[in-house]
This record gives structure tokens, C-alpha cells and sequence, in this order.
């Protein structure tokens, strides 16, 4: 037997590796993309499956991963590595995972390459597929979108692992050996986050706005750029841009006073010194730049336009437009965060997906209400985003969204929409969520919930506020979470909140031992009258026993 | 010709020799309700790895090989989500076995303890009249502990904890999967149904059978338990 690999095999085998390399790349992304995956088997091969496993293949992914390949394979010390990080609205980021496919110099020469190497690859890519969802960063994966995006970096070289922190675990997903080399792949993963998790990213105060840079390209230090994992085909970064530009010179990210539910997107004031009617056009003008932007931040979080707090998909937040700000606070601007803003964006991978598009609609009612009416002291109007099914409005684009929540103490003009009147005053101390729980307390400010209900009540028979407070809540396995007809004026709580807050009920009474004993004694009372009854039937007990033996 | 949808040449038949079956154990407590996904969840992680596209056969032997789809499930009542192939036969199949399985478990009226176990076979045809035989090459087994819990907070705490457990279960089998040890060898046309399970329309896992059993605290069978309860209860 050659000891040399034929000529043929050698080409192969490098074949092999590079489609697995860039296989495994796109597997790792489309774990962290935040959404179910789900490719169909087909009995025919389709010729283009390699592997024979149905991984789609994501267009952007597979440019940054030969990017970073350079017509390159990976060798001993040339290790291919992708970075799974997250980064929070506030622009603190922090290394998840690291996946890395190494080679080593162990060879297996005796190994069949077109047969074996080839099974092997594919067996790997399938413990790759169930591993990656096995990982801590998975479940934090699942939940990006509202304070935090979860975002890959592809790189060639030497590992990387000191950003992981200390005490970072590693899983192997398994090794194929190869006449010139053993080719490992392996997961190490920071553990520390694991606690934190959800727990820790829901108490951080609100994504103030967003900075649209986050989503494009930038310099790292080590010169590869870190991308959202997301996925959206045929999306035209490059087009995207200028607007981009408008609109971060739109964008200031500021906090306002109102209490930390709020998701509130800034504008600068200059664009909002206009009077009311003119509002109407300057609001269109200004998000126009933003639904773009918002279609790149968007396109690029697959329903998460998450730091915009804005319409993310999974949750109807309530918008609130501010007319007159006075200026102590800046315009709040609503961002086109809205996935009904993103028609073109074609095949979507998942389920999950598409429900969350059905999801993004804001009402055209609630852009011409807002637009409507005027006010000129700090106040909020209230548009409630619909989140409801496809609009499929021509306004989609313009839709501004979702400022959730009113400040405690913002007037508002009597004409206001109806809805904004059943903002509570004094919202704050009005009974809060008892939970043991310590999630979502993104969503457990008391007057979010109640704003949010009656708010959306008026417009929309909806209660999506739940969805907000569903999306973070580690029980809600499903992200549309928007009860119908919820919305309660008597108790201004939605369906999320009561399910949170009656989720410990206290032990029945039954179970408890005082009441046991007393029927205990009861029992033993009724003893006398029950045998007198069971000797009667002695015969038929006989002959029950009889059978049993 | 490599790449994607290949043609592959099968090695001809050769006699196996005796091969040892290679079993692994898995250990899970759950709550009751946990039962079903927490199966579902190790039975179609092991599919998954043992499961190829169809087989096409051709002239000469060769064959080409079909794509097996993927899909994400999440549990409804554990904190963890998994992989499985994308056959709504094999998740069919795979449910009515732990559906068995999960009823058993509740009537069995014991503490809840039994075992599914998967088995990967080989067909070996025999002369007739004698039946053909069944050699396992792979059994994974999988111990159950229903556990009971008294309140809503428990219940939560179980969530993630079995959600972990879990984890830590699919990373124990793509551990054993990664070991390359034995699979039976890609057979012929005519051999093919007794390695694999040509029956589905869309994957060919390896021939499997699923069987279980219940087993109550004391290791004996559960009518001898009822048998004694009833005695007791009569002899008040």
C-alpha cells in the first residue's frame, strides 16, 4: 500500500476539508442566530448537499469564512477558529466560545479517504449540530436580540482562548483521523456567563438607542471584523450604508427619565423643533434613514432589533412618539424597528422566523395618530405597535416603534390618544410583580405591563406587552406571546404578568400535614362501619384473591 | 467522482467475525411530565449519528447517498433543546415507543424507576427453517427516575437542572460516536436490509428495535408487587 496519498486522494481529501471547514462555520453561526433551524431531508440527492447533510449555506458566512481561509487550509498550527461573542447595547462585549478546527500531525494512513474521511466529516457535522446547542451560549443565543446581540468573528491561526476568562470549559466534538493529519474539532466555552445569563442581561437598564455601527463592519484588533449572527439572504450591505451614515448622525443614545423599562430611541432635537403637523414629514424623513438602518440592523439580527428595543420581533412594544420634548429631553424618535419594514428580505431559515415577521406590523393608524396629535410639553404619545400579523401596510417602512413606556411624571395633553390617559401616574408604586424570580426585570417594572396592556388595548385587541415580558421569562418557550383580548382595565395586568406572579402558588392545604392528620382520625373512625361492610362481601374478595393466584 | 451526492463503492461482503455489542448506560432523574422529551431528546441524538440519507443504488455496486435535513426541538417542559433528523416517520415511531414507555412508567404504580433501550442490529440470514438472527452491535440504554415534586418552585429548579443534565448526556454520546468504533460495513443492494432500515421515505437509520422496562424498588416484577398490595389492603 502507498504510503504517499495518490495524487487523486490528496485532492480529495483537500476537497473534503475545505467544504468541511466551511461547513462547520456555517453549522457554529446558524446555532447562535437565535432561531430554530430546519433544513428537510430529501431522498434524492440533490448534488449539492455536501456531506450528505442538509446545512444551508448563508451567503455572508461563506464570504467571511474563505475571507478568512485565504485559499488556505487548516494545518498544524494554522487552526480555523470561530468566535461566538455577545455584545450589549451599551457596547460591552464579551467572548462566549471559541470553536476550533485544528489539525494535528497525527496521520492515519491506512484510512480510506473518499470512504471513510468522507463518513467520518459527515459525523462530525452532525455531533457538531448537537452540540452547539448544548453549550451555555446556545439558550443566551436564543435570547438576543433585546439587550444584547450575539456576534461571530472568523479567524485563521493561532487559538485565541485568553478573552474566555478564567476557568472556561472544553467540549470535543470529535476528531477524523486523515492520511495528513487528525483533523479535531472543539468547543471552549466560558462558564461564568452561565450564571449570569439571562438573569444579568435582563437587569441591565434598557438599550437607549441604538448605534447602528454595531452592525457593520468595524476594525478589531485583530483585523476581523465581528458580524451579528444572523441571516438575511440577498441583503445588499453595501447599499445599506449611506444611510447608515444619516442615520447615526440622527441617533444620539441617551437615557431618559423615565424609569429603566423604557426603551426609548433618541433623536437629536434639531430634527424635532418642527411643529406637530410638520412632525408627521420630519418623523418620515429621519426614519426613512432608520428603517434602513433598522433593515440592516434587522437583516442583520434575525428579528432582533434588539438594541432599538424597537419592534423586536418577538414583542409588540408600544410606541411612543414625543411631540413637543421640552429640552431638558431630547425627541424621542420612534425607529422603524420593524420587521414588516423588511420585505425584502427573502427565505427566511425557520420557523421561528416567519412567525416573527408575522409579528412585526405596526398599525398605519398608529403613525397617523401619532403624527396627529400635538404636544408641547414633554409627553409620549402612545402607538401601539400591532405586532400582529402582516400588516403589510406601505407604511411598514416608516414605522416607527416602540418606545415602551411612559415616564411617571410626563404630562400629557388632554387631547391625547385615549390610550395615553390610562397611563398611570404614579405608575411606579402601583403593586408590583412578586416573583421569586429574579428574570426579566426588564419587564417586571410594574408600570410597563400596565401601560402597556390598556395602551395597546385601544388599538389593538392585544396585549403584547406580554410578549415582552414572555420573551425574556425563561418559561415562555414561545416567543409570540401575545395573549388576545387581554388587555384588563379593572387590573391592569396582562397575561404574562398574572402567569409570573401566580406561578408559586402556596402548597395546598390538603398537602399539608395538620389537615392529613385530622382525617387520619376520621379514617380511623369509619374503620369499624367499612369492615362491617368488606365481611359481608368476604365471597367475592375470595374469589378476586383466587384469580390473583 | 467526489463531492456532494457521490457515488460511493460498497466493499463486498465479507464473513464478520464475532463481534462484541457495545453498550452504553445513561442515567437521568425526572419529573413525570419530563419523561417523554427527555427520551425523545437521547433516542433522537443517537439517530441522528446513526442515520444516513437513502441508499440509490445503481450498476456496478455503486451507490448514491440522499440528505438527511435537520431540525431544532425545543421541550416545552425542560429547560433544553436538541437536534433530530428531520422524518416525521422516525419522530412518529420514536414518540409511540416512549409514549409506551412514559404509560408503563405511570401505571406501573412503583417509584417510577424503568429503562428504554435502544438497539442498533445486524440482520444475518439464516437457512431456513431457522429464523434470521439478530445481532446487536450497538445498545444504548437509557435509566429513568420519576421523581415527584411538591411545588412550583421545584418544578422550576427541575427544568434547568434536568435541562443540564441533559447537556451533559448529548455531550456522553457524541463522546461514544467519536470513538469511530464498529459500524457494520456499507452492504450491497441485496444486503442492505439487513443493516439498515430501508423502510422510511426520507433517512435510513441502522436496523433499531426499542424495548423497556419497569422495575420497582425492591427488583421484582411489578405484578407480584400489586399481588401484595392487595393482600395487604384485603387483610385490614
Amino acid at each position: 500500500m502507498d504510503t504517499d496519498l495518490s495524487s487523486q486522494d490528496r485532492k480529495d481529501l483537500d476537497k473534503f476539508i475545505k467544504f468541511f471547514a466551511l461547513k462547520t462555520v456555517q453549522v457554529i453561526v446558524q446555532a447562535r442566530l437565535g432561531e430554530k433551524i430546519c433544513t428537510r431531508s430529501s431522498s434524492s440527492p440533490t448534488g449539492s448537499d455536501w456531506f450528505n447533510l442538509a446545512i444551508k449555506d448563508i451567503p455572508e458566512v461563506t464570504h467571511e469564512a474563505k475571507k478568512a481561509l485565504a485559499g488556505q487550509l487548516p494545518a498544524v498550527g494554522r487552526s480555523m477558529c470561530v468566535e461566538i461573542s455577545l455584545k450589549t447595547s451599551e457596547g460591552d462585549s464579551m467572548e462566549l466560545e471559541i470553536w476550533c478546527l485544528e489539525m494535528n500531525e497525527k496521520c492515519d494512513k491506512e484510512i480510506k479517504v473518499s470512504y471513510t474521511v468522507y463518513n467520518r466529516l459527515s459525523l462530525l457535522l452532525k455531533s457538531l449540530l448537537a452540540i452547539t446547542r448544548v453549550t451555555p451560549a446556545y439558550r443566551l443565543s436564543r435570547k438576543q436580540g433585546h439587550e444584547y446581540v450575539i456576534l461571530y468573528r472568523i479567524y485563521f491561526g493561532e487559538v485565541q482562548l485568553s478573552g474566555l476568562g478564567e476557568g472556561f470549559q472544553t467540549v470535543r466534538v470529535g476528531t477524523v483521523g486523515t492520511p495528513v493529519g487528525t483533523i479535531t474539532l472543539s468547543c471552549a466555552y466560558r462558564i461564568n456567563l452561565a450564571f449570569m445569563s439571562t438573569r444579568q442581561f435582563e437587569r441591565t437598564p434598557p438599550i437607549m438607542g441604538i448605534i447602528i455601527d454595531h452592525f457593520v463592519d468595524r476594525p478589531y484588533p485583530s483585523s476581523s471584523p465581528m458580524h451579528p449572527c444572523n441571516y438575511r439572504a440577498g441583503e445588499d450591505n453595501g447599499a445599506v450604508y449611506p444611510s447608515v451614515e444619516d442615520s447615526q448622525e440622527v441617533c444620539t443614545t441617551s437615557f431618559s427619565t423615565s424609569p429603566p423599562s423604557q426603551c426609548v430611541f433618541t433623536v437629536t432635537k434639531a430634527h424635532f423643533q418642527t411643529p406637530p403637523p410638520v412632525v408627521t414629514d420630519t418623523l418620515k424623513v429621519p426614519v426613512m434613514g432608520l428603517a434602513f438602518s433598522h433593515q440592516l440592523s434587522s437583516s442583520r439580527l434575525s428579528y432582533q432589533p434588539a438594541a432599538l428595543g424597537v419592534g423586536s420581533a418577538d414583542m409588540g412594544y408600544p410606541v411612543l412618539f414625543a411631540g413637543g420634548l421640552n429640552a431638558a429631553h431630547p425627541h424621542q424618535l420612534i425607529g422603524p424597528g420593524k420587521e414588516g419594514g423588511v420585505p425584502p428580505i427573502p427565505s427566511q431559515p425557520a420557523h421561528g422566523t416567519q412567525a416573527d415577521q408575522e409579528r412585526m406590523c405596526t398599525p398605519l393608524d398608529g403613525v397617523h395618530y401619532s403624527a396627529a396629535t400635538p404636544s408641547s410639553s414633554e409627553d409620549t404619545e402612545t402607538v401601539s405597535n400591532s405586532s400582529e400579523g402582516k400588516c403589510g401596510s406601505p407604511h411598514d417602512l416608516l414605522e416607527t416603534i416602540f418606545i415602551r413606556k411612559v415616564g411617571a411624571f410626563v404630562n400629557k395633553p388632554i387631547n391625547q390618544v385615549t390610550m395615553a390617559n390610562l397611563d398611570i401616574p404614579f405608575a411606579m408604586f402601583a403593586p408590583k410583580n412578586v416573583e421569586l424570580e429574579d428574570n426579566d426585570p426588564m419587564v417586571n417594572p410594574p408600570d410597563s405591563p400596565e401601560t402597556e396592556s390598556p395602551l395597546q388595548g385601544s388599538l389593538h385587541s392585544e396585549g403584547s406587552s406580554g410578549s415582552s415580558t414572555g420573551n425574556t421569562h425563561d418559561d415562555f418557550v414561545m416567543i409570540d406571546f401575545k395573549p388576545a383580548f387581554s388587555k384588563d382595565d379593572i387590573l391592569p395586568m396582562d397575561l404574562g404578568t398574572f402567569y409570573r406572579e401566580f406561578q408559586n402558588p402556596p402548597q395546598l392545604s390538603s398537602l399539608s400535614i395538620d389537615i392529613g392528620a385530622q382525617s387520619m382520625a376520621e379514617d380511623l373512625d369509619s374503620l369499624p362501619e367499612k369492615l362491617a361492610v368488606h365481611e359481608k362481601n368476604v365471597k367475592e374478595f375470595d374469589a378476586f384473591v383466587e384469580t390473583l393466584q | 467522482m467526489v463531492g456532494p451526492g457521490r457515488i460511493c463503492r460498497c466493499a463486498p461482503p465479507r464473513a464478520t467475525p464475532a463481534m462484541n455489542c457495545r453498550a452504553e448506560v445513561l442515567e437521568v432523574s425526572v419529573e413525570g411530565r419530563q419523561v417523554e422529551e427527555a427520551m425523545l431528546a437521547v433516542l433522537h441524538t443517537v439517530l441522528l449519528h446513526r442515520s444516513t440519507g437513502k441508499f440509490h443504488y445503481k450498476k456496478e455496486g455503486t451507490y448514491s447517498i440522499g440528505t438527511v435535513g435537520t431540525q431544532d426541538v425545543d421541550c416545552d417542559f425542560i429547560d433544553f433543546a436538541y437536534v433530530r433528523v428531520s422524518s416525521e416517520e422516525l419522530d412518529r415511531a420514536l414518540r409511540k415507543a416512549v409514549g409506551e414507555f412514559k404509560d408503563a412508567l405511570r401505571n406501573s404504580g412503583s417509584d417510577g424507576m424503568g429503562q428504554i433501550s435502544l438497539e442498533f442490529y445486524q440482520k444475518k440470514k439464516s437457512r431456513w427453517p431457522f429464523p434470521d438472527e439478530c445481532i446487536p452491535w450497538e445498545l444504548w440504554t437509557i435509566k429513568v427516575n420519576v421523581v415527584n415534586l411538591a411545588n412550583e418552585q421545584e418544578r422550576q429548579i427541575c427544568r434547568e437542572k434536568v435541562g443540564e443534565k441533559l447537556c451533559e448526556k448529548i455531550i456522553n454520546i457524541v463522546e461514544v460516536m467519536n470513538r469511530h468504533e464498529y459500524l457494520p460495513k456499507m452492504p450491497t443492494q441485496s444486503e442492505v436490509d439487513n443493516v439498515f432500515d430501508t423502510s422510511l421515505k426520507d433517512v435510513q437509520p441502522y436496523l433499531y428495535k426499542i424495548s423497556y422496562q419497569i422495575t420497582d424498588s425492591l427488583g421484582t416484577s411489578v405484578t407480584t408487587t400489586m399481588r401484595r398490595l392487595i393482600k395487604d389492603t384485603l387483610a385490614l
